[in-house]
């Protein structure tokens, strides 16, 4: 009987299939793309910073005529809150991240993995702080906010936030769910592993790529929340969009242009961070196929 | 090994019964097969007995005692699935050794097993692999290995070589068969294909709408099928009603006698059945034993056989000949009904629009 399979074995061998080169127009065709997305995105960048260190820089010039630190120094002033809007921006945004994590990951599951009746409603309703503008939904919470003491604070201006930013998390993290599917763990648990082992093991290795794209996400929504952030904080929580705004239809261009630095290189710096996820997985950005 | 015994089982989902009342025994290393089309609840059943799924109402017995109550990561009831295989971000040491690691086995002593049962799927030295390196059929092998190396007290598969194409599949049955057969394990799978029901089990347990039809040795569906839908799931829809009294069954075709030794005693309204292959041409003229005219409606020569269809009084039958035997379209022919294959089915046509396969 043994020999028997054996010889079976040799009759069926079994490939492994190997990765092919892409044929030399794709390849040329991908670099052309690269290039093109690294100048849309690099140019103006080149520009802002030019910007924040010119004195004068009058129409005809190539470069400004004359050079000058006085946009930079005004950043990092006090007087300007450029740092402090820096601080509450970046705690906001973590905490809002964490929130959604909390809150998204379990809805996420329940979405991507299980039917239950209302589903599509439950969905419809995710959708609507993406239809609905969110400045009409805060007005709204804003009154509740006041009488429950949310406004002017961390806390307040980070559950506003989520508005906007959790149904892209629960979008993005259903789809890697739904992907993923159940029976991994169903093995596991029959293999004797029990439901922390699965998560730890099983689980989160497979949507933490995900998982990190969704955080990148919502990280960058708050990150650039204007107007939740005006009506809850009330002005005292200041976060950096709140300090560039004056700027942008103000005159002064330098000091305009190094704001929107500060702003900006927090996101280019989580892009850079979560790009190999973004371009090996997938299915994490199948989500907005959904939207 | 362990002995299971599904007791008054049922699930329900919503207002749908998946499974109904399944009393099934299964003997210390027998491998039993659930076999049915999809949606017949045999992959419910399968599910309740790892408990990753809870009975509505009934029981699930490992060796007498009832295991129930008891999680699935305690059961010992170890599942292989169709898809999704293999963990995808271990290599496939990592993925055999998982459920021993779990069980807090040492690491010395789990690499040691895992060589040892990589050996026996016939991979050995794969154990540095990722998961997306191996084809279709080495990581089958794995998640077999994975299931088998934990020693389980009974192995389930899901349908465990759909996915697989037809030379791996019957390589992939006889190593299942021969390893299970030489650890002596309780295994049941699930599969809606008979031909491997057949060849893989020692008891087939057929299924259709939640409800077991019938349970037994591979060759009992295609000798004794219960009912016409049974007979029908195993490619025979060759049905003669008649009204039977004694050893005697009278059909509009003529009296057809029936072996007593073998065709459970009843009389009044029966509906009669052979098999295509066992029904013979008669060309000598003789009209002894069984014989009846039949209308040929077609003719398929099939290089090995001829496949005819036949009318007989109002039903159609297939039959399969010598291919020597090639009769023209219209033409009446005779056929023998041997009394030696001749069953009765129970007609059960028409309590619900049967199923041909």
């Amino acid at each position: 009987m043994t020999t028997d399979v054996k010889d079976t074995t040799q009759a069926a061998p079994e490939y492994i299939e190997e990765k092919e080169k892409p044929p030399i127009a794709t390849r040329w065709a991908r670099r052309l793309a690269i290039v093109s997305i690294l100048l849309a995105v690099g140019l103006p960048m080149i520009s802002l910073l030019v910007w924040s260190f010119a004195f004068r820089w009058n129409y005809p010039d190539l470069l400004p005529s004359e050079w000058s630190m006085r946009a930079w120094s005004y950043v990092v002033d006090d007087s300007s809150r450029v740092l402090e809007g820096l601080w509450n921006s970046t705690q906001a945004a973590v905490l809002v991240t964490i929130l959604a994590i909390i809150v998204g990951l379990p809805a996420a599951r329940a979405l991507g993995q299980h039917d239950f009746r209302a589903k599509s409603t439950v969905e419809w309703i995710l959708m609507m702080p993406i239809i609905v503008p969110p400045l009409v939904a805060t007005m709204g919470i804003h009154q509740i906010f006041i009488r429950m003491n949310l406004t002017d604070s961390l806390f307040g201006v980070a559950l506003v936030h989520l508005i906007p930013s959790i149904p892209y998390f629960i979008l993005v993290m259903a789809s890697v769910f739904a992907n993923y599917g159940t029976a991994l763990e169903e093995t596991a648990r029959t293999l004797g592993a029990n439901r922390w082992h699965v998560f730890r093991y099983v689980t989160f290795p497979a949507i933490s790529s995900g998982l990190l794209v969704a955080s990148m996400f919502t990280f960058l929504i708050s990150w650039s929340q204007y107007v939740t952030t005006l009506l809850i904080g009330g002005g005292s929580f200041i976060t950096l969009p709140l300090v560039l705004f004056p700027f942008l239809s103000g005159a002064n261009h330098s000091v305009a242009a190094a704001i929107s630095l500060v702003f900006v290189a927090p996101a280019i710096l989580v892009l850079i961070m979560t790009s190999r996820q973004l371009s090996r997985e997938s299915s994490v950005m199948g989500g907005f196929g959904k939207i | 090994m362990t002995n299971v015994v599904l007791k008054h089982l049922s699930r329900r989902f919503g207002d749908h019964l998946a499974v109904r009342d399944l009393n099934l025994e299964i003997a210390s290393g027998e491998m039993v097969a659930f076999l049915g089309p999809s949606g017949c609840g045999k992959t419910t059943t399968l599910r309740m007995i790892t408990g990753l799924i809870q009975p509505t109402s009934g029981d699930v017995l490992f060796d007498g005692e009832s295991v129930v109550g008891i999680p699935t990561e305690r059961r010992g009831a170890v599942m292989v699935f169709q898809k999704h295989l293999l963990f995808p971000t271990m290599n496939v040491a990592d993925n055999v050794g998982f459920g021993l690691k779990m069980a807090g086995v040492e690491k010395p002593e789990i690499a040691r097993r895992v060589d040892e049962i990589l050996e026996l799927v016939e991979l050995p030295g794969l154990g540095d692999r990722k998961a997306h390196e191996l084809s279709g059929g080495q990581q089958q092998r794995v998640a077999l290995a994975r299931a088998l190396v934990v020693h389980p007290q009974v192995l389930l598969l899901d349908e465990p070589l759909a996915n697989l194409d037809a030379n791996l599949r019957i390589t992939m049955r006889h190593l299942i068969r021969t390893i299970q057969r030489e650890l002596g394990i309780t295994a049941i799978f699930v599969t809606h294909d008979q031909e491997e029901a057949v060849m893989l089990a020692d008891r087939v347990a057929l299924m259709f709408d939640g409800v077991v039809q019938q349970v037994g040795e591979p060759n009992s569906f295609y000798k004794r099928p219960a009912t016409a839908r049974v007979a029908q799931f195993f490619r025979n829809s060759n049905f003669l009603p008649g009204q039977r009294t004694g050893n005697v069954v009278t059909t509009s075709v003529g009296d057809v006698e029936v072996d007593p030794d073998l065709v459970p005693e009843g009389s009044g309204h029966v509906v009669l059945t052979v098999r295509p292959e066992e029904v013979q041409p008669v060309l000598d003229g003789s009209t002894e034993g069984n014989v009846v005219p039949a209308t040929i409606e077609s003719v398929i020569y099939m290089g090995s056989y001829t496949q005819l269809e036949a009318r007989i009084g109002d039903e159609t039958w297939n039959v399969q000949t010598s291919a020597a035997f090639m009769p023209k379209d219209g033409e009446t022919v005779m056929l023998r009904l041997p009394r030696e294959h001749l069953w009765i089915v129970r007609d059960d046509s028409s309590e619900e629009g049967a199923v041909a396969s």
